[in-house]
C-alpha cells in the first residue's frame, strides 16, 4: 500500500512540477516526512525543508514560524486509533520540543469527531499545554454536526464572520481562515459560498501584491479526488482573488495525509491528522479511517511546521511524523 | 427525538437489554395498555427492524445501499450506519433530517405518502440516495 501511495504522489508531482525548479524530489520527500508541518515564510516563495534538517536553526534564519495541526477527531475511538487524545498530546509535545518556538498555531478543522461539548473540552484542555498560546482555528465538517456549528463558533470562532471565517496579519504576512464545510449541497463538494467569497474579495482588495498570503481551510481548496469529496466546488473563484499576489500558500487538512502541488505562485499543502490516517485517493474502499499496525500509527500522524523568512524569500514547510523517526523520508 | 433515543441505545447496551427485559415482562404479564405496548414496541423497532431488509438502507464505505429503495406507503424505513465515520440522512426536500449517526446508530422515518424522496449526507454530500414510495 505504501508503494502505491508513493507512486500516486510521485505521479501527481510529475504532472504538476513543470516550472523547472528542482522541487520534485523535495516535495516527494516532504510527502513522506510525516505528521507536522513547519512553515518558513521568506520573501514569499515557498520552500520546504526536511524536518530532520531543521535543527540547523541558523541556516533557516526565519523571521518566524508557525505550526499547523489538523484533524484531531477527539472522541473517535475505533481500531484505527483507540486513543486520539494521546496522539494529540504527542503532537503537542513535539511542537513544544521544536528548536524554534512557533509564534502561533493553526488548526485546520475536525477538532472533534461528533461535535460533543466533552470533545471540545478535551481538545481545549490538551491545547492549553502547547507552548504556542495563540491558536487559530477553522472548522471541519465534524465540528458542525449539531446546531450549525454554533458551539464551535462560541468556543473557537469568537470574532469571526459568518460560519467562522476571518483574516489577520502577522509580521507582514496576511493569513485568511476560510470555512468550506457549511451548508453543503447534495452531490457537491466543499463549499465557500457567495457571502464568504464576497468577503474574501473585499478582504484582499487594496493589499500590496508583494504581501505573502496564507489561506487555510479544512477541505482542500484544490481538487484532489472528487469521488471522495476531496475538493471545494467554488475554490477556483477564491483562488482567482489571490492570482495577483507574488506568494500564496494554501494549507488544508481533511484528507489525513500530506499532498502538495505548486501552481504558478500558489503552493498547496495538506497536513497529516493527529488522529488516524486515511487511504490514498482511490486506493481504499472509502475515505474512512485506515487501520495500520499499531507500531506504524505514529509514522502516519503528524504536525506541520512552517517557517517564514523575509530575507531568504522563502516559505518552508516541514511535515514531521509523531514517532520522531525520519524513516518516512530516509529513502530520499 | 426518535433518532436521539436510538443513539443512546447504541451506546447503552445494558440499558437496551434492561428495556427488552422490562418490555418482555410487560407483554408476558399482559398489563401493558395498548399505548404503552406501542411505545415499548416502537423503541424496540430499532433492534427488531434489523431483520427486515426490505425496509432498510445500509451505509457502508460512504455509500447508501440500496439506491433507490422502493417501499409501500406506510413503511418505516431504517437507515443504519456501519462506518467508523458519522453520517446523516437529510431529505433534499426538507422532509426529514437525522442527527449525526455514529457507528451502528439508526435513523427511522415513516413514509405516509407516495412519491420520490431523495436524500444525502450533509457531512459528505457526495453520498446521495433515494426512497421510492409506491401507493
Amino acid at each position: 500500500m505504501a508503494d502505491k501511495k508513493h507512486d500516486l504522489i510521485d505521479q501527481k508531482l510529475h504532472d504538476l512540477n513543470n516550472d523547472g525548479v528542482d522541487r520534485r524530489g523535495f516535495l516527494k520527500c516532504m510527502a513522506w516526512a510525516g505528521t507536522g508541518l513547519v512553515w518558513t515564510l521568506g520573501g514569499g516563495v515557498p520552500v520546504s525543508r526536511v524536518f530532520a534538517k531543521s535543527a540547523k536553526k541558523n541556516s533557516m534564519g526565519g523571521n518566524f514560524s508557525f505550526v499547523q495541526i489538523s484533524d484531531s477527531h477527539i472522541g473517535f475511538d475505533k481500531p484505527a486509533n483507540p486513543d486520539v487524545t494521546a496522539t494529540l498530546q504527542v503532537a503537542i509535545d513535539k511542537i513544544n520540543a521544536l528548536p524554534e518556538k512557533p509564534d502561533f498555531m493553526i488548526h485546520t478543522g475536525d477538532l472533534s469527531h461528533l461535535s460533543k461539548p466533552s470533545e471540545f473540552d478535551t481538545l481545549d484542555q490538551a491545547l492549553r499545554g502547547a507552548a504556542a498560546k495563540q491558536i487559530y482555528f477553522v472548522p471541519g465538517e465534524h465540528d458542525m454536526l449539531t446546531d450549525n456549528g454554533e458551539q464551535y463558533l462560541q468556543r473557537f470562532g469568537k470574532g469571526s464572520k459568518g460560519t467562522g471565517w476571518y483574516s489577520f496579519d502577522h509580521k507582514g504576512v496576511h493569513f485568511v481562515g476560510l470555512v468550506n464545510v457549511a451548508n453543503l449541497k447534495a452531490g457537491g463538494l466543499g463549499s465557500l459560498g457567495h457571502e464568504q467569497l464576497e468577503w474574501l474579495e473585499d478582504d484582499l482588495k487594496g493589499r500590496s501584491a508583494s504581501t505573502p498570503i496564507v489561506l487555510f481551510a479544512h477541505i482542500p481548496l484544490w481538487t484532489i479526488y472528487p469521488d471522495w469529496g476531496w475538493g471545494t466546488d467554488d475554490s477556483e473563484q477564491a483562488l482567482s482573488y489571490v492570482k495577483r499576489f507574488g506568494s500564496v500558500t494554501v494549507l488544508n487538512g481533511h484528507i489525513h495525509q500530506v499532498m502538495q502541488k505548486v501552481e504558478g505562485k500558489v503552493s498547496f499543502h495538506t497536513a497529516m491528522s493527529t488522529a488516524f490516517p486515511q487511504g490514498a485517493p482511490g486506493k481504499a474502499p472509502s475515505a474512512g479511517p485506515m487501520k495500520v499496525p499499531a507500531d506504524q500509527l505514529k509514522k502516519v500522524l503528524g504536525i506541520t511546521d512552517v517557517n517564514y523568512q523575509v530575507s531568504g524569500k522563502s516559505l518552508a514547510i516541514v511535515d514531521s511524523p509523531l514517532d520522531g523517526s525520519m524513516s518516512a523520508s530516509s529513502g530520499e | 427525538m426518535q433518532q436521539l433515543k436510538m443513539k443512546q441505545f447504541a451506546n447503552l447496551k445494558w440499558s437496551v437489554a434492561f428495556l427488552i427485559a422490562i418490555a418482555s415482562v410487560m407483554i408476558l404479564v399482559g398489563t401493558a395498555s395498548q399505548a404503552q405496548h406501542e411505545n415499548a414496541s416502537g423503541k424496540l423497532v430499532g433492534t427488531a427492524a434489523g431483520t427486515d431488509a426490505a425496509s432498510q438502507v445500509m451505509i457502508d464505505n460512504f455509500v447508501y445501499s440500496p439506491v433507490p429503495l422502493t417501499v409501500k406507503v406506510g413503511t418505516t424505513v431504517t437507515w443504519i450506519n456501519h462506518d467508523d465515520i458519522p453520517h446523516t440522512i437529510d431529505s433534499t426536500q426538507g422532509k426529514f433530517k437525522s442527527a449525526a449517526l455514529d457507528t451502528d446508530d439508526k435513523f427511522e422515518f415513516q413514509f405516509k405518502e407516495a412519491g420520490e424522496y431523495p436524500f444525502y449526507c450533509r457531512i459528505h454530500p457526495k453520498m446521495t440516495g433515494k426512497i421510492i414510495v409506491q401507493p
